[in-house]
């Protein structure tokens, strides 16, 4: 063991951004992935809490219809590790639907990829 | 002054209710075109994001603007594409290096299939990028962005420099092009489709 602590000096950045994340840390890998569409739940009468500027930010843009979480990260331009934390935060108070995406045992499905095709056929062919 | 920013209609998903998402990687060396290849492709225009590398309350220092960042982020280019009514797609551009690792698991988890962009100049750059794919067992197909003058090399030569299975597709392209981009997505696609119908046969 050496003198060195570089972990108390790191500490101390992390109070503002916890307050900005409001403590909570980033939600289970598979919740939101990068392809995971989302939208809000158009009932207003469920809002509760008060909500951040940014988590407002975010309600905002996905107001007009569903986006991935990507399409979010880059609109917003937001680390999507934040993002992430916004979203989770927003749909457990009620304020997201989200679909998640082709679940993986399918990726590998003819019919599915068959649609893919055929689709990029129709378009471009 | 409205503080809301509501994006316009075609930025979103149309029929969203109803879709599901999938997504394929444009990978290949910096510079090889992927950045060209995904707007000529997506629908909506190409957008970027950072991923980070590090933990968040690093990452939401950038949120506040402090630059002097400790973490580490890298831009990935993305694109949209509506298959169907249940079916959207999207293209994730990635950059090939190996220092990229964390990118990789995320963008590999659940991709279809990968269209591995190559510059017939500097076919060495494409190693690592290959590599990559086959180490997250990613079934893909090799796209040669043309550039202008570039010498035109055998598919044979080009299969053997990048040490390719028989059956992995090699398809000339031009990225700026948008008939020619869609005919290499379509060959990726087609094969990925034959290698499951193979393996359900």
């Amino acid at each position: 063991m050496t003198d060195n602590t570089p972990e108390e000096s790191e500490a101390a950045e992390l109070v503002r951004p916890y307050v900005i994340t409001r403590g909570r840390e980033l939600p289970a890998e598979d919740k939101f992935s990068l392809i995971t569409l989302v939208t809000t739940v158009s009932d207003e009468r469920q809002r509760p809490t008060r909500l951040s500027p940014e988590e407002q930010h975010v309600l905002d843009m996905c107001s007009g219809g569903y986006l991935s979480v990507a399409e979010l990260a880059g609109h917003t331009q937001l680390p999507l590790g934040v993002l992430k934390i916004l979203l989770s935060s927003l749909a457990e108070g009620g304020y997201l639907i989200t679909r998640a995406p082709v679940p993986r045992a399918r990726l590998v499905d003819q019919q599915l990829l068959q649609e893919v095709l055929d689709g990029l056929q129709a378009r471009f062919g | 002054m409205d503080s809301k920013r509501v994006l316009d209609e075609d930025a979103y998903v149309r029929g969203g209710e109803a879709q599901t998402a999938v997504k394929i990687l444009v990978v290949g060396h910096f510079a090889v075109g992927k950045t060209t290849f995904i707007g000529t492709i997506s629908e909506i225009p190409p957008l970027s994001t950072e991923e980070d590398m590090t933990r968040v309350a690093e990452a939401v220092d950038d949120l506040k603007g402090v630059r002097s960042k400790t973490t580490t982020t890298v831009a990935m280019d993305f694109g949209r594409l509506t298959i169907s009514d249940h079916v959207v797609l999207y293209l994730f551009g990635t950059p090939g290096q190996q220092r990229f690792i964390q990118i990789w698991e995320d963008m590999a988890r659940g991709a279809l299939g990968a269209l591995v962009l190559v510059d017939p100049e500097r076919l060495a750059d494409s190693f690592a990028v290959i590599d990559l794919i086959e180490q997250y067992g990613l079934s893909y197909a090799i796209a040669v962005n043309r550039f202008d003058h570039t010498p035109e090399r055998t598919e044979a030569a080009l299969r053997e420099a990048l040490d390719l299975l028989p059956d992995t597709p090699v398809v000339v392209m031009d990225a700026r092009d948008e008939n020619s981009s869609a005919q290499a997505l379509i060959t990726l696609v087609r094969y990925l489709q034959e290698r499951a119908a193979l393996e359900h046969a």
